[in-house]
């Protein structure tokens, strides 16, 4: 793995968001290197999933700074659909579109919105399928396709798109148990090609085994950062330690 | 009860001519409604201000007054004000007033029909707001407003029946002058009703067809 | 005058009469609404059965009012019917008569739709604890199915409502009619007066249909939203 990169690609810092007058992020500070792996952590309605949604524009925020390759991205004329083409995204409910086969829905964002040439894409789509396992569904529906299968494609859908980062959002929450897994795998084979990550979930064996950093989010703002081993053996906080309780027998 | 079949093929042009009219002006008002009633529902889907108003005030005056008296109204009313229309024009005018807000509607459901969840993934990839509306937006709502688009033309092509109240050599016009000058009221009836069902029947099949191949083929996750 | 045209609806009796003839297209379409959706019940019941043959007679007696229109059918039965049976009947009982099967018929399949959205278990649990057919139907099925179907009974209502503007064309003496007939007197003095009496017919049917549709739609909201 290859880590060594210094260089800071997303920076986080004093980051404040509130829903009508209620605060669900206060005073983030956190910078996610190249290459690197950051699984946030935190009970339901924490607001993880909130600050994933920050980063790639679907939410406004209302203090600190969000910056991206040193460019701050929160001025009214950034541009988001530029941003969004560095930022990939992947949601729970995959949300591929029911009306496009899967190529197409792989190829909608590079030829309309990056204008790259389609053979080319075409070539690094049938690649990354294949990957994913799913060459041969390139002309199947998306109502043809179990949840996992959806959830791969999503992926691919997002990747094609040559993202410096991804972001992953609990993006196993709505798949039955025995699909869970080909998904993980896909994510984890993207961490050891050294693919920078923002990972939100609640699998955490899952967690220990990709991430480079655990973020614990609890009620709104960040109670810890530490290595994936420290956090899973010795949390510092207490409210980390209760976390980690609920989730043993 | 016994059919005079040499009446019936007598006024078979008389009918001909006049379902070719009805389909005219049915053809014309169905096509201007989609248009009227595309215009609206994004006028409403984006609240757009100030227009967005007039569109619901139009929508709530044309449900909710029967056709044919905003036919009478634009025939006999308007033209005492100096705007004379010809009776073909009425119809057609009449017909897109009354189908634009049923077809609005339609559009409408469709549109709401995307899920948030949607429109985020296709901003997730970097679509512009009319690339997302071009790619993500139109294709699917259209799909589910299919099935109340086509149940509009047919409703509306049933009102066609309305515009003879305004001279229009229609159908109906047709079918009461032959009741009035020969009595021949079973004769004229059979061809009334012959002709609606050659004109809608094959329609509602179609769009029965049409409805099952795009819900099973579209969606369904 | 012609500035003043508003005044050929306050003159005279005409107020009176135009609201005389509001009450004949208003009986005409209650009584309509109250018979169709009572045989509307009764044929949605009736439809919800297994049998093939059932669903399908219900199916094309439907159909039936969906491929011709009302207008049509108001033309069979005023002049067709009464030449056949050699009997005067009246521009209003014949509209009756259409208005109450078309609205059987659009009452029966909004019934029908509403009983067979009802999730299965329901029945299943309503046999369960021995209820008879009727008892089902009155404990169980009917209270559900209200909610369902009482925002489309309502807009069918706001549509039979509009409907009955079409009495005008087979002879009946209804708002419109009674509109005619001033246009027609104060032709002279008040040129414009068509325009202001449809436009007044116009607001009236308004007036009439939009608290109704407003209605349903609130229910809509409320109950399926």
């Amino acid at each position: 793995m290859d880590k060594g990169s210094n260089e800071v690609l997303l920076e986080i810092m004093g980051l404040h968001k509130e829903y009508d007058g209620i605060t669900a992020l206060e005073n983030i500070n956190l910078s996610i290197k190249k290459g690197e792996v950051v699984v946030a952590l935190g009970p339901s309605g924490c607001g993880k999933s909130t600050l994933l949604r920050c980063l790639n524009g679907l939410e406004s925020i209302q203090g600190g700074d969000i910056k991206f390759r040193n460019k701050s991205l929160i001025n009214k004329d950034v541009n988001w659909q530029e941003i969004r083409q560095h930022i990939g995204m992947v949601f729970q409910s995959y949300d591929l579109f029911p009306h496009m086969t899967v190529m197409e829905n792989i190829l909608l964002g590079p030829i309309k919105v990056q204008k790259r040439n389609k053979f080319e894409v075409m070539e690094q789509a049938k690649q990354l399928l294949d990957r994913v396992g799913l060459l041969e569904r390139l002309n199947s529906y998306p109502r043809q396709l179990s949840g996992g299968q959806k959830q791969r494609i999503a992926i691919v859908r997002a990747l094609c798109m040559n993202p410096d980062i991804m972001l992953f959002d609990e993006v196993t929450a709505s798949l039955d148990p025995e699909m869970v897994r080909e998904v993980l795998e896909v994510i984890l084979g993207l961490a050891k090609q050294g693919m920078t990550m923002v990972i939100v979930t609640h699998e955490m064996s899952f967690a220990q085994a990709v991430a480079d950093k655990i973020v614990f989010i609890d009620k709104g703002s960040i109670c810890e950062i530490s290595e994936p081993d420290v956090f899973f053996t010795n949390p510092e906080t207490e409210r980390a330690k209760h976390f980690l309780n609920i989730f043993q027998y | 009860m016994n059919l005079n079949w040499q009446f019936i093929m007598d006024s078979l042009p008389l009918y001909r001519e006049a379902g070719w009219t009805t389909l005219k002006l049915g053809f014309l008002g169905i096509l201007i409604s989609l248009i009227i009633g595309f215009v609206c529902s994004i006028v409403l889907y984006f609240k757009v201000k100030v227009l967005k108003s007039i569109v619901q005030v139009y929508i709530e005056l044309s449900r909710n007054t029967p056709l044919l008296i905003q036919l009478f109204f634009l025939y006999f009313g308007l033209t005492k004000l100096g705007i004379a229309l010809s009776e073909n024009a009425c119809a057609i005018i009449g017909l897109s007033f009354l189908g634009g807000s049923y077809m609005a509607e339609a559009y409408r459901s469709g549109l709401e029909a995307i899920s948030k969840t949607q429109i985020e993934s296709g901003l997730s990839i970097g679509l512009n707001k009319a690339q997302l509306v071009r790619y993500v937006i139109f294709p699917q709502a259209f799909s589910v407003s299919m099935p109340s688009l086509g149940a509009n033309c047919i409703f509306l092509l049933k009102e066609t029946s309305i515009v003879g109240a305004i001279s229009v050599v229609d159908l109906m016009n047709i079918t009461k002058d032959l009741i009035g000058m020969y009595y021949q009221t079973f004769e004229a009836l059979f061809m009334l009703v012959a002709v609606y069902v050659v004109i809608i029947l094959p329609l509602s099949l179609l769009l029965t067809w049409l409805e099952r191949k795009v819900r099973y083929a579209e969606f369904g996750n | 005058m012609q500035s003043l045209g508003i005044s050929v609806l306050f003159k005279g009796m005409n107020m009176q009469r135009l609201f005389d003839g509001l009450l004949v297209t208003a009986k005409i379409a209650f009584i309509s609404i109250v018979i169709g959706s009572f045989l509307g019940i009764v044929l949605g019941v009736i439809w919800t059965s297994k049998s093939k043959w059932i669903r399908s007679v219900c199916r094309i007696y439907l159909e039936v009012f969906r491929i011709i229109p009302i207008l049509v059918w108001l033309f069979i039965m005023y002049f067709g019917v009464t030449t056949a049976l050699n009997l005067h009947v009246s521009g209003e009982i014949t509209s009756i008569i259409v208005f109450t099967l078309w609205g059987a018929a659009e009452m029966g399949d909004i019934v029908r739709g509403a009983l067979e959205s009802l999730p299965k278990h329901q029945i299943e649990s309503g046999k369960a604890i021995g209820l008879s057919f009727w008892g089902l139907y009155r404990y169980i099925l009917i209270p559900q199915a209200i909610r369902r179907m009482l925002p489309g009974a309502i807009n069918l209502a706001t549509r039979m409502v509009k409907t009955t503007s079409l009495v005008v064309l087979i002879g009946v003496i209804d708002v419109i009619k009674v509109g005619q007939q001033i246009i027609e007197f104060s032709r002279l003095e008040v040129p414009t007066a068509s325009f202001w009496v449809y436009g007044f017919v116009f607001i009236l049917y308004f007036i009439i249909c939009y608290p109704l549709s407003m209605l349903a739609k609130r229910l809509e909201n409320k109950w399926n939203g």
